[in-house]
């Protein structure tokens, strides 16, 4: 597979992902959540680097991890989530320090940036099947998680009644979540993986009022905007200056923000 | 340890300390954890696009960190805080890698920007930090009874006549500030840290909003006073250390209220 063909497969696995994880993501309020665990994620995949064993799997165990600390720390309060996510931000971002400290210690590499910005340019083909699993993985919990998640957010009292334990449908939520996260961030960075699952489905949200439809839309516009962005990086290496090209991540964020400001403009009239 | 070159990481790092402390108090009342997160991150972006252009990078983080506060407040009227900060940092973020993928910046130079050069701080560097501190304290105290009212009690404040976008403004341009002052001294993820796990201790410790903040700023002041000790004895990175106190702090802040927590309830069952 040329890297380009596996650019647009993998971009187009996240961005369906991220359709449908994104709009519960937004309507639940949890778009820090999603951000720190992409960043704190990075900690795993530093700490993958380290051991020798492939990044993705560091990547997926350490935001397991890091999203069971947030659940147990929070509580129900907005507040109280909030600052839980940033206190477990904060310590995994300390650990890696530590680890590229290490790191760079050993061997001088850009160890920070690849981990922090990624490229879809730079993937090995064998990640595609470990890429797709996990995107069927996530995409079958939000699935399974589809009713109760919203009859929760809707009628919290009727979901209690009918048996849904709210937090266990939390935390249910949260896996799906970091392995969603795990997958974009892994993939695409950490500042991709949060303007794909942030920025079409609070666009959709805007536009439609049915979940469904929300999360159809969202995952459309979250696949026009990575296309778009692959298409528009691989245009640019003729781009000034001459042969560098421009980096992918500033399209598809462009993009997003496109989508999001015309979801605004349309949401006005 | 205090001799020479070491009396400049002193200063900068308790000017930082104690602005990041007292501005932290606030970050920790209004949950607006993932706006600490965002501002001094995305701001590195005005540093890189500052030595593209071969400016100061001070100023490229001012620029950037002012015109991310805008844009937060801007769109936290449209939309949720959440989804604001998010799409505020992926911009300023992706931005930022272009300005990387078009100038030469090296990476280690990025390393410092997120991870912070506390032991590299320079006379002149110095300087430029007390007098942003000084503004950030100046801003801080002028606006300290409007922000503390829409934080604690909004609807006295909104009777009060002050408008919880004013207030929201008011605390945005002092997390500006507080970044410009900070970044170049402690990097982008430690001022993150300093914002949310001090303080947040302090919350669980201390009632009233004064000695809450004058706690955090107390603990904010021997954590980077460990931090940098620790650093320099034992050659760990500072961000490290700090997260890891900061962490550490937070941890025995919970768990000390919560045994008063039950002590209290089990003395009045």
């Amino acid at each position: 597979m040329s890297p380009l063909v596996t650019a647009l497969v993998v971009g187009a696995v996240v961005a369906a992902v991220s359709g449908p994880v994104g709009v519960f993501m937004v309507a639940r309020g949890q778009s820090f959540a999603g951000h720190a665990l992409a960043d704190a994620g990075t900690t795993g995949g530093a700490a993958g680097y380290l051991a020798g064993v492939n990044v993705l799997y560091g990547f997926v165990a350490f935001n397991l991890v890091a999203a069971a600390a947030m659940e147990a720390l929070g509580g129900r309060r907005a507040i109280a989530r909030d600052v839980a996510t940033g206190v477990v931000l904060g310590a995994s971002l300390a650990l890696t320090a530590l680890f590229l400290h290490i790191e760079t210690s050993t061997a001088t590499t850009g160890a920070t940036v690849t981990v922090l910005f990624g490229s879809l340019f730079s993937l090995a083909p064998g990640t595609v099947p470990v890429v797709a699993a996990l995107g069927a993985v996530s995409l079958a919990l939000s699935a399974l998680l589809y009713r109760p998640l919203l009859l929760s957010a809707v009628h919290p009292d009727l979901a209690r009644a009918r048996g849904v334990h709210p937090g266990l449908v939390g935390a249910g939520y949260l896996a799906a979540l970091s392995l969603a996260v795990s997958l974009s961030a892994v993939t695409i960075g950490a500042i991709l993986s949060t303007a794909l699952l942030v920025g079409p489905a609070a666009a959709a949200l805007h536009l439609v009022r049915r979940p469904a439809a929300a999360m159809a839309l969202a995952s459309l516009a979250a696949l026009a905007c990575t296309l778009g962005g692959v298409g528009l990086a691989y245009a640019s290496y003729h781009w000034p200056p001459a042969g560098r090209g421009w980096p992918v991540s500033f399209f598809v964020v462009a993009s997003v923000l496109l989508v999001y400001g015309a979801s605004l403009a349309a949401r006005r009239r | 340890m205090f001799s020479g070159f070491m009396v400049d990481t002193w200063e900068a790092a308790s000017v930082v300390a104690v602005v990041a402390g007292l501005a932290g108090f606030f970050v920790v009342a209004r949950g607006s954890a993932f706006a600490a997160h965002a501002l001094p991150s995305g701001a590195f972006a005005g540093a890189a696009g500052a030595s593209l252009l071969g400016v100061s990078t001070t100023l490229g983080l001012g620029v950037f960190s002012v015109a991310g506060a805008a844009a937060i407040a801007a769109l936290g009227r449209q939309a949720r805080r959440d989804v604001a900060a998010a799409l505020a940092i992926v911009a300023m973020l992706a931005t930022g890698s272009l300005f990387l993928a078009l100038g030469n910046g090296y990476a280690g130079e990025v390393d410092s920007l997120l991870f912070g050069q506390v032991l590299g701080v320079s006379s002149a560097q110095v300087e430029v930090t007390a007098a942003l501190g000084a503004a950030s304290l100046a801003l801080l105290v002028v606006s300290w009874r409007r922000v503390l009212w829409s934080s604690v009690l909004p609807e006295a404040a909104a009777a009060r006549g002050v408008s919880p976008g004013a207030a929201d403004a008011s605390f945005l341009a002092v997390l500006a500030l507080v970044t410009a002052t900070a970044v170049p001294v402690v990097g982008a993820l430690l001022v993150f840290s300093l914002l949310v796990a001090p303080p947040a201790a302090a919350r669980q410790l201390a009632g009233r909003p004064g000695s809450a903040a004058l706690l955090g700023t107390a603990l904010a002041l021997a954590t980077v006073w460990a931090s940098v000790a620790l650093s320099y004895e034992e050659n760990l990175p500072v961000g490290f250390v700090v997260g890891a106190l900061g962490a550490l702090l937070y941890a025995a802040a919970r768990l000390s209220a919560g045994r008063r927590g039950r002590a209290r309830r089990s003395g009045c069952g």
